[in-house]
């Protein structure tokens, strides 16, 4: 896909970040717009560095929500999976309404589950695994359900019982999809954690990075914002490529999407 | 040559619930030991008969009576497609008949790494199927039908997707393991050459709705060896066969 040596595939986004970072901090010193507006790049540098062990700490309550909620949708979204792949009749009367919850705005209901959740971390919990469930529910059903057909009948010829043909055969086929969707829910967790606590303004006695931007942005205290959104975009890249490494490591040996890369 | 007869199929008939009628009176019958090749044109529902064979698709009427158990392991099927678990590796692929029954340790073992060996695999044991050449996972697949010693092997057009060479190759194996263990063999394939090489019979299959046209015993000497591909004598009777699948496929 990408023929680019590996240097010039790490330097030449790095070149486009600097060069922009630099046009930036020119443009707002010689314009001369209040910091309040659009802080300098050495503004958002220096608050980063100032109230970096502040933001940190809210940093984690934001992650804490983010991993618990991944990890529930990868638990309670491939067993969802699971029961689906069990039952035709089962998914058929509940994917639609797995696709309700999915495309109703996070937003829209955030309101209404802080309302019913008393404790504001399962709250937003529930709110960040409303968002991020559902890319491992659909994945991981297809994945289920895409056994090789002569594969299927060679299990029935051994005379395997469905617990095997679901062991050894559908769970393994399952689980490339499963990592994908996976991925994809990594993101969509921060998102909806994010979301959740912009609705539900503090996190209970602890405040989130997502409020501390609402609250920098009251204040007019610009840099500090863009120091939390720093944060934020950051946490979100480390997820990924903390789940693109373990799915990595997990299909290395046999997955096309892994086994390529290797052969390079 | 009579011998026991391992397979009866009688007035068999199979017409999938779309309405198309795939097989229409089919007879036959196959001795234990055997190398029967079920020579026909695409589509004429050989496949579906091979199916039938191994209890996988049921029939629409007639028999089809197994003289051998039906018990997990008594019959081998290998595919067009290797149709491995590419998750596994060649050993672990091997091992599937086995790991299904319930059956581990080291004897088992034993026998998935003979079966290995036998296909010609050996220094491959813990490779995965991305690997490995077409022909060397078609082997894969070979050694797995073999491993739990099957009394019936049903190998569906199992080389028509390799190259030429690797194919010949597959044949002269394919053959030599058959010796070694004398399980029966049904054949399907669309090549005339390759089933006059490989088979004590053949039984040449009409297009759709497909029956046995002719049923033809290859009295070419055994053992096949390279040097049979250019006698005069299997030339005749490819001669032979041709014109029999011919006149099988304009009915």
């Amino acid at each position: 896909m990408n023929d680019s040596p590996l240097w010039l595939r790490i330097i030449a986004p790095l070149a486009v970040g600097f060069a922009f970072l630099a046009l930036w901090e020119a443009a707002t010193r010689m314009s001369g717009v209040p910091v309040y507006i659009l802080p300098a790049p050495s503004d958002i540098a220096k608050s980063l560095w100032v109230d970096g062990p502040s933001l940190l700490g809210s940093l984690l309550v934001t992650l804490r929500i983010t991993l618990a909620a991944l990890a529930a949708a990868a638990i309670f979204g491939g067993l969802i999976a699971l029961v689906f792949s069990l039952s035709r009749i089962i998914e058929t009367s509940f994917f639609p309404y797995a696709v309700i919850l999915q495309v109703t705005p996070i937003v829209a209901i955030a309101p209404l589950i802080i309302i019913w959740i008393h404790t504001a971390f399962l709250a937003l919990l529930t709110c960040a695994w409303i968002v991020a469930f559902f890319p491992i529910v659909s994945n991981t059903t297809v994945g289920l359900n895409s056994a090789d057909r002569n594969l299927l009948a060679l299990f029935r010829l051994y005379g395997a019982s469905p617990a095997q043909v679901l062991w050894f055969l559908r769970i393994p086929t399952a689980l490339p999809y499963f990592l994908a969707g996976l991925r994809i829910s990594g993101g969509l967790a921060l998102i909806g954690a994010v979301v959740a606590e912009f609705v539900a303004g503090t996190g209970g006695t602890e405040t989130g990075l997502a409020y501390r931007i609402l609250e920098a942005g009251y204040r007019l205290m610009i840099p500090r914002l863009f120091a939390a959104l720093f944060l934020l975009s950051a946490t979100g890249i480390v997820i990924y490529l903390v789940l693109d490494l373990i799915s990595n490591q997990l299909l290395r040996r046999w997955h096309e999407s892994a086994t390529a890369r290797e052969e390079d | 040559m009579e011998t026991v007869p391992i397979l009866e199929i009688r007035a068999l008939a199979k017409r999938f619930r779309q309405g198309v009628e795939a097989l229409s009176g089919v007879e036959l019958n196959v001795g234990r030991g055997e190398f029967l090749s079920i020579l026909g044109p695409s589509g004429c529902g050989k496949s579906t008969l091979l199916r039938i064979v191994a209890g996988l698709t049921a029939p629409s009427a007639g028999d089809c009576r197994l003289s051998v158990d039906r018990a997990p392991g008594r019959i081998g099927f290998v595919f067009q497609d290797a149709t491995l678990m590419p998750w596994s590796t060649v050993t672990g692929n091997v091992l599937l008949p086995f790991r299904i029954a319930g059956e581990r340790g080291a004897a088992v073992r034993a026998r998935a790494l003979a079966a290995v060996r036998a296909v010609g695999l050996g220094g491959f044991e813990d490779a995965y199927p991305h690997q490995l050449s077409g022909g060397m996972r078609m082997r894969v697949s070979i050694a797995r039908a073999l491993v739990t010693d099957p009394d019936l092997l049903l190998l569906d057009e199992p080389f028509a997707a390799l190259d030429e060479i690797t194919r010949l190759q597959l044949n002269d194996d394919l053959l030599r393991l058959w010796a070694e263990r004398r399980p029966t063999i049904i054949f399907v394939t669309h090549s005339v050459f390759e089933s006059v090489y490989l088979s004590t019979r053949i039984a040449v299959m009409t297009a759709r709705p497909g029956r046995i046209a002719v049923d033809v015993p290859i009295d070419l000497p055994q053992p096949r060896v390279r040097e049979t591909r250019v006698s005069a004598e299997y030339g005749a009777v490819c001669q032979t066969m041709s014109a029999h699948l011919a006149a099988a496929t304009a009915r």
